[in-house]
């Protein structure tokens, strides 16, 4: 029962989070400054993401599988593939590093 | 800029980047639905994370750390922590949509990476509009079919890794970052704030390091605007 507490109180809190920028007051969006601090915060928050799934182990950093499905999937970018051939040659690499040992 | 009359509804462009995101992201709904019930939770718990948290790096959080023995209060700490974008993205819809009333409560619900990132690369407001619902919908749909997908299958998938799936994380937040990478302003900031994130990750609690590269890009964006100015 105490689990449900915690799932509902993060559900709420997370929701939270997202209508809370809907209250924001429109005049404040048209600071020069918001604009660009939002874009390089969208962007260091996406590379954070990008390093904290490739390298993370328990309570350490590790280098694994998951290093040749980012460098897999950079070259999958680099030639234009469509997002969804990202992502499945992301899968395959890692995938396929692991059975080969 | 007079802009040109809307293409009709099926042949949108960003409705139909939409539509493949969300299929994409449904690989690692079910990722999530089996890694949930392997942590501990059950199906109805499994499902409400998707359905009412519905973020996907905060449900990830999570249950890892409730997973890795930490506490409630930490998981929740975590998950809020890295909705913190949300709020920003909430911001960004706000500029664009500024959804009212019984909208803006769903738009809240359906802002995450994946809706605002294609609203925001859309050329006119109706495109943007069509962009943030129609990935904003669909990836709902998919993402809570495929959790509950994940969950039932859970047992049967012994090693979500050996799969791939992991794999496939990461594939898809680079695809979403790499769109945006188009300087070498940008580069640096990516290259920095993924430095800093993998350096902290021993020494900090689980989400904190990602918190750790907002502060960084923060403070490049205001010195960077200093600069300019």
């Amino acid at each position: 029962m105490s689990l449900w507490f915690w799932v509902l109180a993060a559900c709420a809190a997370v929701y939270a989070t997202k209508l809370l920028g809907y209250l924001v007051p429109q005049s404040w969006l048209v600071h020069p400054a918001v604009g660009r601090v939002s874009a390089m915060l969208t962007i260091g928050l996406l590379a954070a993401l990008v390093a904290m799934n490739t390298f993370s182990a328990e309570a350490s950093v590790t280098i694994d599988a998951r290093l040749g499905a980012l460098l897999a999937a950079a070259l999958a970018l680099l030639l234009r593939a469509p997002f969804i051939l990202v992502v499945l040659v992301g899968a395959g690499a890692a995938a396929g590093i692991r059975a080969l040992g | 800029m007079t802009p040109a009359a809307p293409v009709p509804l099926r042949r949108s462009p960003a409705l139909r980047t939409g539509l493949s995101i969300a299929t994409a992201i449904s690989l690692y709904g079910v990722s999530f639905g089996a890694l949930s019930t392997a942590a501990g939770m059950t199906l109805w718990q499994t499902v409400a994370l998707s359905a009412l948290l519905f973020s996907g790096a905060s449900q990830f959080a999570f249950i890892g750390i409730l997973a890795s023995g930490g506490t409630g209060a930490a998981a929740l700490g975590a998950a809020a922590l890295l909705s913190g974008r949300n709020t920003i993205y909430a911001v960004q819809m706000k500029a664009l949509l500024n959804p009212r009333g019984f909208k803006r409560l769903a738009a809240a619900q359906l802002t995450i990476d994946e809706s605002a990132a294609v609203a925001m690369s859309a050329p006119d407001p109706v495109e943007r509009r069509r962009g943030f619902w129609g990935a904003g919908i669909a990836c709902y749909l998919f993402w809570n079919l495929a959790t509950v997908l994940g969950a039932l299958l859970g047992d049967v998938i012994a090693e979500p890794e050996a799969l791939g799936l992991d794999g496939a994380v990461v594939a898809a937040f680079l695809g979403l970052l790499w769109p945006r990478l188009k300087s070498l302003d940008a580069w640096a900031l990516a290259v920095l704030a993924a430095l800093v994130t993998t350096v902290t990750m021993p020494l900090l609690a689980p989400g904190i390091p990602v918190l750790a590269a907002a502060v960084v890009a923060v403070a490049w964006g205001l010195a960077s605007k200093g600069a300019r100015a």
